[in-house]
């Protein structure tokens, strides 16, 4: 009894703390729509967030948004859909923090004729979505990737390769981005589900950065030390290859290394135009989530399922090279144009 | 520490070799982080001679500075027998608002500077606050505070980069450095060694110091003996929010810039740098020097077995076994007959 009055009172306390944001200002009569995304403090779900606000209202329903605490956090997620469940939404995005943890969860909101879209990041198995809208990584890592082969052949330069990989899970975003870059690149690749088992000599070692600044510096300056003769950076997003810029540059390297990169953040683009980075391949997550929004109001409106993009398992939102120093035989835009359509 | 005296040392001399290593190690906490530090040192330069090269080292001693920084302040709390889970927190919010202070509210590099370290400070003196005051466990208190500076830091940085290149240069200077040789030594580095320094003295020639340790090793007995021991407590957490934030100021030089999204794991590594450094997680007992050597341990393990070419899963598997080893030792040592 006392631990039911506990719990009552934890919830309401709860409820004062989240009113604004949850559950008091509903009761609009318009369909719930749910957004999920993996933290809130990464730019890049802030613009999905945006971008799916955006729609809410275009599209007349009204958008609850959820985030984990921290990347990996799942069970934030799944409480996330059991209210989305008792709000009895009509569909939600989510960008997965754990792909197959999530399942059993988004089963019991299927049986609510819920309709799940997974944003940016397939669940596992990838059918357990209705959809998934998403960034083709493999081939963002793919362009950069044939883009630094064209920019060596042509320079006449021998590649010696830094890896800057994002963490030790193997996770899929991280393999597809390394894979595909060595592909692009025209190295074999091993197993494709999993890095690092290439022996190619061009190859001269991996390390992780967590994706930040911090983890990319000290990667790059582990690596470089490993092997001095490292002359192509690929990073698996934009802040990774800032720490490592400043890594090369206070080894006096920053001139005859080539950073390439996946995001296409406004801070990263910038560094495209500096020079900081050579190529990067952008990503489109205020797009993802207007579109994931638009598919879900349709499907409260008439039942409409959304579609694969054909020949791929899922809706492809776009990859976009950036580069001010193009090759030939890849398409680009230029930073000027990333400045106009960058995100964060 | 050599107070052996002959008689002592005849009954020393009886002694198993396992009993009188832990007699050494009780009396000199340093000694075995310095030998793993040493060991470690001499086994990764066989496996890749360019470990051992002071370009190298200079790099190893960069890359642990801000760690080390925040380790200092750690150090302080635990050997209170309290701990600190916010520390990276602290230090990262610190960067941010700094950044925050120049580059949005204008302010010269200096007013910013010194504000960031009050703010720091005042974080470490709610945690101080909360635990001495609301008589709250400091493993409660720095976890709540942990998620609210980690939270204020997402609102006030907007999730964005402050770049270096818009900040005054005073914000970035501890990322320049004097060449000594191949050997680069940042301003950072610099400002993390005088800290050491410092707190070494404060530690063991100060009455402060001996009312840190007095009030770990057994916080009745120091208030016993007068000594105001929630006075003790609310200072070091209040220094080491100063500590932290001027291990924000470090990290800004070194990234050359202000980035809310690092030092995910600061708040753990800090510690573990201290535990490896032999310092008790009981109170007590333990010294900075240790937790210098500590954080220079894991140093130099993640650039070494990168250089030798092992699996970044397995740098990680090392480290957790050496933390386990490391606290095992200090339940061991505790157990010293005297």
């Amino acid at each position: 009894m006392f631990q039911q009055r506990r719990a009552v009172a934890a919830g309401c306390v709860m409820m004062l703390v989240l009113g604004p944001t949850a559950a008091c200002n509903r009761g609009s009569g318009e369909d719930v729509v749910g957004l999920i995304t993996k933290t809130d403090t990464n730019p890049f779900f802030v613009q999905m967030r945006k971008g799916a606000q955006g729609a809410a209202q275009t599209q007349g329903v009204e958008l609850q948004s959820f985030a984990g605490k921290q990347d990996g956090d799942n069970e934030a997620q799944v409480q996330a859909i059991e209210n989305l469940m008792s709000f009895g939404a009509k569909g939600f995005l989510i960008t997965p923090n754990d792909s197959k943890a999530i399942v059993p969860s988004i089963d019991k909101a299927h049986e609510q004729d819920m309709l799940v879209i997974a944003l940016d990041t397939p669940l596992d198995p990838a059918n357990a979505a209705d959809a998934t809208f998403a960034t083709d990584n493999y081939q963002a890592g793919k362009l950069i990737g044939q883009w630094a082969k064209e920019k060596f052949a042509k320079d006449g330069r021998q590649a010696k390769i830094a890896m800057l990989d994002l963490n030790a899970n193997q996770v899929s975003v991280d393999v597809k981005r390394d894979q595909g870059f060595l592909d692009g690149f025209g190295i074999q690749v091993g197993d494709p589900n999993k890095i690092g088992d290439e022996n190619d000599p061009r190859i001269s070692g991996h390390d992780v950065t967590d994706g930040a600044e911090d983890g990319g510096r000290t990667a790059m300056e582990n690596l470089l030390q490993k092997d001095p003769s490292i002359n192509l950076v690929y990073t698996i997003n934009e802040p990774a290859a800032a720490g490592a810029y400043q890594a090369l540059k206070s080894a006096g390297r920053d001139k005859d290394t080539v950073i390439v990169s996946i995001d296409g953040g406004c801070p990263g683009v910038d560094n495209v135009s500096k020079k900081i980075i050579g190529a990067t391949s952008m990503q489109f997550p205020l797009k993802m989530a207007q579109m994931g929004v638009d598919a879900i109001a349709a499907y409260a409106k008439d039942g409409t399922r959304p579609q694969a993009t054909p020949g791929k398992d899922f809706y492809d939102t776009g990859t976009q090279l950036i580069t001010d120093d193009p090759q030939s035989g890849v398409e680009s835009k230029d930073s000027a144009w990333g400045k106009q359509n960058c995100w964060g | 520490m050599a107070t052996a005296t002959t008689a002592d040392f005849d009954v020393r001399r009886n002694d198993s070799l396992g009993l009188r290593v832990q007699h050494l190690l009780h009396g000199n906490p340093v000694l075995g982080p310095l030998a793993v530090l040493v060991v470690a040192i001499i086994a990764f330069s066989i496996v890749n001679g360019r470990f051992l090269t002071a370009t190298n080292l200079s790099l190893v001693l960069q890359q642990v500075t801000v760690i080390a920084t925040l380790a200092l302040g750690q150090t302080l709390i635990i050997l209170t027998a309290g701990i600190d889970l916010s520390a990276g927190a602290i230090a990262v919010f610190s960067s941010i608002l700094m950044a925050t202070f120049c580059v949005d509210a204008g302010m010269p590099g200096i007013i910013a500077l010194l504000l960031g370290f009050a703010c720091g400070t005042a974080m470490g003196a709610i945690n101080g606050f909360l635990v001495t005051r609301i008589k709250l466990p400091p493993f409660i208190v720095t976890l709540g505070t942990l998620t609210i500076f980690f939270s204020l830091n997402s609102v006030v940085s907007n999730s964005e980069t402050v770049r270096g290149t818009d900040m005054p240069s005073l914000m970035t200077w501890t990322g320049g450095s004097i060449p000594i040789g191949n050997f680069r030594l940042t301003y950072g580095s610099i400002i993390m060694l005088l800290l050491f320094a410092y707190f070494f003295y404060a530690l063991s020639r100060t009455a402060w110091g001996k009312h840190v340790y007095a009030t770990g090793d057994d916080a009745e007995s120091a208030r016993l003996a007068g000594i105001r021991t929630g006075r003790v407590l609310f200072s070091v957490y209040t220094v080491a929010g100063l500590l932290y934030a001027i291990g924000g100021w470090i990290l800004i030089g070194r990234l050359a810039s202000a980035s809310p999204n690092v030092g995910v794991e600061y708040n753990l590594d800090s510690i573990t740098a201290v535990v490896l450094g032999g310092t008790s997680l009981f109170g007590g007992r333990g010294s900075v020097i240790g937790t210098l050597i500590g954080a220079l341990i894991v140093g130099v393990f993640r650039n070494g077995l990168q250089l030798g070419g092992v699996e970044v899963v397995w740098q990680g598997f090392a480290i957790g076994l050496l933390v386990l080893v490391a606290v095992s030792l200090d339940q061991w040592i505790r157990k010293v007959k005297t």
